[in-house]
């Protein structure tokens, strides 16, 4: 049987790939389809209708994203038939739609508003039934903002809350002209089971979802003159900001990004990658010594296998679904809250500023940064660790603001202290890299020799797969940890929280053989995260990553360890890893949170 | 009633009671399937739950899946305003509908059957079950592996439409799916599945004891048989009458009108509203003969007398449709608000008369575009009732 289909497309003829849809068709002959509902991470649901097309012989149209093509299928997509509808149903969802735009975050950038243009809706004839509805805006979470009235319920993210995250925390509820999506029970959005990912907002064509913006605040404390405003940046940003400045998918920014921070006003830019180094200096020396207790020691009350503790998402959805497990997650907190903690405590000190005149700002690639810096047990310096978090996107609106063209910016240097990073810090970006970071310090330390992997790539467990599982084998160690000799050391990576489920699922059953698993929320980790530039596939995450590891690549050290930042810190401040101090700073507990 | 204007023909199937569906049953496992379906596509029975698909056609189809679990579905979610008939047959002849589906799961290799009830049958269930139990046991007894289960609904008018009801039936939130993939090759569970209209079943019956010819000779051209009408409104004899396919409506209003009548309602809210000046031209059935026009019906046929506003009928049908919509495609949640306000705004005079006819638009575009049948079919009592009595609209 053959496996090609022959179909015509506006006369065009072409050959498509069996099962492939008429959506599909169109784009390989370079016809574009207006969608709306169709997200490429997400299954069909053809609801929205805007894609609609003219088949020969068929009475009604047909959603170019939910019917596959036929052989002989003729099919019109831009018949007068299929633009009159088209143009009905842009109508019709304004006329559902708060279209007030010029009010609106998402102004600029949102996919409805780009429909409405280039059908140039110019009337509103229809009644408006958006004030009709007395929707009240959900404001209550420190991530995420929502908004009823500016949802066309495409569902795009009840879809990405089930199949990406596994968390479900939106649905449809009601039905008919009540139909709308819904929290449990319409609970605020902070009172619900909601890792705060930001995944629905990544994923909403409109401004239904959005990112808590914090600009004004920013701006505030920046023209404070008794203020020292401290950035930090977390590594993924500096692959996606450029997309929100016009440029390339995947082109890398850094020196850029620093240049722009510091004509934005901060009086410190620093860099999230030097605490990330550090926590692969504390995790790893965590793990050795979980190790030790269950290999050597035999002490069964270790907990193994060990998870990563960086991402605020997982870290909510393992509190949540599975509070038993808390003890597996490394004690250590996430990069941005060590940073937060040490710029008012060792930078304050070292600068000679009183912590208490410093706010202390991070860009994060991530929605949920904000609700972890929100966290009562964030508060170790004495002052709340991290005062303010934006987004990516929230960074780039602000650059707009000031009036600075980016792509014309020289390439600067991060500030001194904590602005030295290695590209194990870097790596911290994507899913996997944790793992790697981890894995070139910790085998080293044990061996006294390089991870046994070529340019210190440790492919294994790099890539898209939702788990990849990796298998390291030690020889050969250093006296003191002798024990380990021979040992396999196995290591999963799950990123999305449906693949994080997966594993737990495997660590639950008792079936695991695991001895450390990195998570991360996010599909593709935080390159992929819920601040990240609008929009988001596996092709724009894909070139994301292939920039996180081309700027590893290009740094000088590459593993966290040889930081020399990271040495002066132990030596001046910290001590050890594990020590008091870092006991004290770096780390922290976690809640069992409710199922419902 | 004058015997001579008497043209309505009546008939008398369905609720007949059959003693001896037993042995009408162990003939029909004993012929082979193939017979049974050209028996079916023979008898040209069309789908009496509104659509008119070709049963025979659509087990067929679902016989040829090589899917190895397949399901037999009756679909008893009798949700549409106007209609009363598969209550009175699971009430009063449940027996043949599940011979009916006993059968069909022979035909197509099932042994599942399920019945979807609407919720509102509630009450149904304790009789019902007694019958399935004793149907269940008979079938023991003759060595047929068939059991028969009930599945609630819970009241969503949508759910009758055949995927949005095996979504509810997986505990989903009732919404239809994309089609293709049909129930064919594509149902519960994802497996082949036969949904039926208890009518059609209970037809089957019929075709299987007295033969398809017996069936086929009842009613016109392309549309065969005799089919369940429930008669409602402005008639002094509601009620459940049995008639043969491709009448007049002209003669149906002879028979059921009070002698005011103005228009009817032919297939319920989702259907066609017939002024006075049509009725001689309506046939009842699925194709019309070479003049005039013929509708399709699940069988609800409303009467309107002069004291009716027909305005108050549409506002009501809207109503209906904008609740009961499942509210995922744009062009039927928005566009029965639309619809239904847009009526509203003309009637307090916000909006021009005029706005009438871009309302009209709208239904082509809800015709055209609505994902599933529901969102097709407001159309239908829209522009009929607003072209024909677009006066009472406005005024």
């Amino acid at each position: 049987m053959s496996n090609t289909i022959h179909v015509t497309i506006n006369g065009i003829a072409l050959e498509v790939e069996k099962g492939k849809t008429i959506l599909d068709a169109a784009n390989q002959a370079g016809m574009i389809i207006p969608t709306l509902c169709f997200h490429k991470d997400l299954c069909i649901a053809g609801n929205c209708r805007v894609c609609v097309v003219e088949v020969s012989g068929q009475k009604r149209l047909a959603a170019a994203c939910a019917t596959p093509c036929e052989e002989e299928m003729e099919i019109q997509t831009n018949s007068l038939k299929v633009r009159n509808s088209r143009k009905h149903i842009i109508e019709l969802l304004l006329s559902e739609h708060n279209a007030d735009c010029t009010k609106c975050y998402k102004n600029g950038n949102c996919e409805l508003q780009e429909l409405a243009s280039e059908y140039k809706i110019m009337t509103q004839d229809f009644l408006r039934l958006a004030p009709m509805k007395n929707y009240t805006i959900d404001q209550f979470s420190p991530s995420i903002i929502k908004d009823d009235s500016k949802c066309i319920r495409c569902q795009r993210c009840v879809r990405t809350c089930a199949e990406l995250q596994g968390v479900n925390a939106l649905t449809v509820a009601y039905k008919g002209d009540e139909m709308k999506i819904a929290s449990f029970f319409e609970k605020a959005m902070n009172d619900v089971v909601c890792t705060n990912c930001g995944q629905c907002v990544n994923h909403c064509p409109t401004g239904a979802l959005v990112e808590r913006n914090y600009i004004e605040e920013v701006w505030d404390a920046i023209s404070d003159p008794d203020k020292h405003v401290v950035v930090q940046t977390a590594p993924a940003v500096r692959v996606g900001l450029g997309e929100e400045m016009g440029m390339e998918v995947g082109s890398r920014v850094t020196g850029k990004m620093v240049s722009a921070l510091k004509r934005l006003g901060f009086n410190a830019v620093l860099d999230t990658d030097f605490t990330a180094d550090l926590t692969i200096i504390e995790e790893g020396t965590e793990l050795l010594n979980r190790l030790k207790k269950a290999l050597k020691e035999k002490d069964n009350s270790v907990k193994l296998p060990m998870a990563t503790s960086c991402s605020p998402g997982w870290i909510k959805y393992i509190e949540h679904m599975y509070p038993e497990f808390l003890e597996h997650l490394s004690t250590c907190k996430s990069p941005q809250q060590m940073f937060g903690a040490l710029v008012k405590t060792y930078y304050a000190k070292a600068r000679k500023i009183d912590p208490e005149n410093i706010v202390s700002v991070s860009i994060m690639p991530c929605t949920a940064k904000k609700f972890e810096a929100n966290r009562p047990e964030m508060h170790d310096s004495g002052y709340r660790d991290v005062d303010y978090v934006l987004t990516t996107r929230e960074l780039a609106i602000m650059i707009k603001q000031a009036g600075i063209d980016f792509k014309k910016l020289p390439d600067e240097k991060f500030d001194r202290l904590m602005g030295e990073s290695t590209g194990a810090g870097v790596i911290f970006g994507a899913t996997g890299g944790v793992m790697e970071a981890a894995l070139r310090t910790a085998y080293e330390l044990v061996t006294g020799r390089e991870v046994p992997f070529e340019n210190l790539n440790i492919t294994p467990v790099r890539g898209m797969e939702g788990v990849r599982q990796a298998t390291i084998k030690i020889e050969n160690p250093l006296t003191q940890w002798d024990f380990l000799d021979g040992v396999e050391l196995k290591c999963a990576v799950a990123h999305g929280l449906v693949n994080a489920q997966k594993v737990m699922d495997e660590v639950k059953s008792g079936t695991s053989q695991y001895h450390f698993i990195e998570v991360m929320a996010c599909p593709g980790g935080c390159l992929g995260g819920g601040g990240q530039p609008i929009p988001t596939s596996p092709e724009i995450r894909e070139k994301r990553m292939e920039a996180i590891y081309a700027e590893d690549a290009g740094m000088p050290l590459r593993k966290s360890h040889e930081n020399p930042e990271i040495l002066k810190i132990y030596q001046d401040f910290l001590g050890e890893p594990l020590g008091l101090k870092s006991h004290h700073l770096l780390h922290t507990k976690y809640i069992g949170r409710d199922r419902l | 009633m004058v015997a001579h204007s008497y043209q309505l023909k009546r008939a008398d199937f369905i609720f007949k009671n059959e003693n001896d569906w037993e042995r009408i049953l162990d003939k029909m496992l004993k012929r082979p399937t193939r017979e049974l379906i050209n028996e079916l596509m023979s008898s040209e029975l069309k789908g009496r739950g509104g659509a008119g698909f070709p049963t025979g056609l659509k087990w067929k189809l679902t016989a040829e899946d090589p899917s190895d679990t397949k399901f037999v579905i009756c679909n008893a979610d009798e949700g549409e305003p106007g209609t009363f008939k598969d209550r009175e047959i699971l009430t009063k002849v449940p027996y043949k509908v599940l011979m009916a589906m006993a059968v069909c799961g022979y035909v197509i290799g099932s042994n599942q059957g399920y019945i979807y009830l609407r919720g509102e049958y509630k009450f149904l269930v304790p009789e019902l079950n007694k019958v399935i139990q004793e149907f269940e046991y008979y079938c023991k007894q003759i060595g047929h592996d068939f059991s028969i289960k009930i599945f609630l609904g819970s009241g969503a008018y949508i759910c009758g439409e055949e995927t949005a009801l095996f979504e509810s039936m997986e505990g989903k939130r009732g919404e239809p799916r994309n089609k293709p993939p049909y129930p064919s090759s594509n149902g519960y569970m994802g497996k082949a599945t036969v949904v039926n209209n208890v009518e059609t079943l209970a037809h089957t019956f019929t075709i299987f004891k007295y033969g398809a010819k017996k069936f086929y000779d009842l009613g016109v051209q392309y549309s065969r048989g005799s089919k369940l009408f429930s008669v409602s409104g402005d008639t002094p004899k509601p009620g459940i009458y049995e008639l043969e396919l491709g009448m007049s409506l002209q003669d149906f209003v002879n028979e059921f009108g009070d002698g005011d009548t103005k228009a009817v309602q032919v297939g319920g809210a989702s259907g066609f509203l017939v002024p006075r000046k049509r009725f001689e031209k309506t046939t009842i059935g699925y194709r019309g003969k070479l003049t005039g026009i013929s509708l399709p019906t699940g069988g609800s046929m409303m009467l309107f007398n002069s004291s009716r506003s027909m305005y108050n009928v549409l506002d009501n049908y809207l109503e209906f449709f904008r609740e009961e919509s499942c509210g995922q495609c744009t062009p039927c949640r928005v566009g029965c608000q639309q619809l239904h306000f847009g009526i509203k705004a003309v009637k307090r005079g916000d909006k021009p008369a005029q706005y009438l006819d871009k309302l009209l638009k709208l239904t082509e575009t809800m015709q055209l575009t609505a994902k599933c049948g529901l969102g097709q079919s407001v159309a239908n009592s829209f522009s009929s009732i607003v072209e024909n009595f677009r006066e009472e609209m406005i005024y």
